[in-house]
């Protein structure tokens, strides 16, 4: 009996959820630079607290960006140097749901977790306990859509050897809207502005990409598996 | 039997890797029931035309088909029937043989975990169901890779070097199964380096570059 479309999705994430739980150094990593690199801060630059809280939406986003990064290689590149990524390919359930699926449980575990952890780092660098909800509605959204940005590099560059550099000039680029606009978004929260405007342009692109970028991340990855 | 409805058929196709011209106007056929076996010095496109005829890779001239049908054009269905076992086990080592079996098999069809373990068990490999896969031998991880392709219950098996790293007993029992496979009306595409040693028909197509 064939397999239905949620029914496949719900495997593959669970089977992503269940690589990477089995391997907590890789899953934590991105965390962890993240927390230092936000914390190298306040500790380098023996800044005001005022001064801090005006650099603070910039230092978090870029770090948040870099560290969404260092995680986006392993996307495809793992199942592609075993072999599974073609039993995948071959599964009779079309390459768009396993890129759609596998993206989804790759944001779970990095942008999720890392909007999980950033109050930790707002606290740090003195953002105000009433913007922590707009700093993390901005960077799930953000978060998000660098996943997707970050698929179809990670399609593209999945059949190089060392292709974490190219996937960093092809993606940061394309995420330069998000730091703009996810900084602003944190920097008006902590001013007490209203973060709305900032927010909704996020939550376009988030959705500009969710529902293009499948597209092109399929398409990049079936010309890798050639 | 009219192979062009019942089978595989693959017409005069062509593959160029860059400069090298690799398959130059391969044609075969594949009825139910059919053992083929592809041979051939290294380099002479074994592999190449193996992923072809799964469809991961498209041919500059030429078409593969299934049961009348260009794969490209029922590219789900195609899948749905086939099985393939590429060179390398295809395992994730964090994940143990039955989980890995789990996640392949299940995109494909229902299966339950009892199906899952009665094949580890005809390929000779049920002690290791909860063991990583990382920490199986050779060997053993290809038996597991074998169970994959039974417990998929497709028709058309495509295996390339299903015999590597096998002892004399693996060889044996695979070759068991695929004596079984094709007497029960399946179909399969073997590419290896040596001979088939089968109580069944055999064609074979020689590739030489």
């Amino acid at each position: 009996m064939r397999v239905g479309l949620w029914e496949a999705f719900g495997l593959i994430v669970r089977r992503e959820l269940c690589l990477s739980f089995r391997r907590p150094d890789q899953l934590s990593q991105p965390l962890v630079f993240f927390l230092i690199v936000t914390t190298l801060f306040p500790l380098g630059l023996n800044l005001q607290l005022s001064l801090l809280r005006d650099m603070a939406p910039g230092v978090l986003w870029v770090a948040a960006l870099l560290s969404s990064l260092l995680s986006l290689e392993a996307l495809f590149k793992s199942d592609a140097d075993d072999g599974t990524l073609e039993q995948l390919a071959l599964s009779g359930q079309g390459l768009n749901v396993i890129v759609v699926a596998k993206t989804f449980a790759h944001w779970l575990v990095t942008g999720g977790a890392l909007v999980l952890v950033s109050p930790v780092v707002g606290t740090a660098l003195g953002i105000p306990v009433g913007a922590f909800a707009t700093m993390m509605l901005s960077l799930g959204l953000g978060t998000l859509t660098l996943s997707w940005l970050g698929a179809i590099g990670a399609g593209l560059t999945v059949g190089l050897k060392r292709g974490n550099v190219l996937l960093s000039l092809i993606v940061l680029p394309l995420a330069m809207p998000l730091l703009i606009f996810g900084a602003a978004a944190t920097d008006r929260a902590i001013s007490g502005v209203s973060p709305a405007g900032a927010l909704y342009f996020l939550a376009a692109l988030c959705v500009f990409t969710c529902t293009l970028a499948p597209f092109a991340a399929t398409v990049a990855l079936r010309i890798t598996l050639e | 039997m009219d192979t062009a409805a019942a089978g595989l058929e693959v017409e005069r196709v062509h593959v160029w890797r860059g400069d090298r011209h690799v398959l130059k106007g391969v044609s075969l056929q594949l009825g139910s029931g059919e053992l083929l076996h592809i041979s051939g010095p290294n380099g002479t496109g074994k592999t190449t035309l193996m992923r072809v005829v799964c469809g991961l890779l498209r041919p500059e001239q030429g078409t593969v088909a299934w049961r009348g049908q260009s794969i490209a054009q029922v590219p789900e269905q195609y899948q749905a029937a086939l099985a393939y076992a590429s060179h390398e086990p295809a395992l994730k080592g964090d994940l143990t043989a039955l989980e890995n079996l789990r996640f392949a098999v299940g995109l494909k069809r229902r299966v339950t975990a009892a199906e899952l373990t009665a094949a580890l068990e005809r390929t000779g490999v049920a002690a290791c169901a909860d063991l990583p896969a990382r920490v199986l031998s050779a060997g053993q991880r290809r038996r597991v890779a074998m169970a994959r392709v039974l417990a998929m219950s497709a028709s058309l098996w495509l295996l390339d070097e299903p015999f590597t790293n096998l002892d004399a007993a693996g060889a044996l029992l695979m070759s068991g199964l695929l004596q079984a496979h094709v007497e029960g009306g399946g179909s399969a595409l073997v590419v290896a380096h040596h001979d088939l040693e089968m109580a069944c028909a055999i064609r074979r197509l020689e590739l030489n570059g």
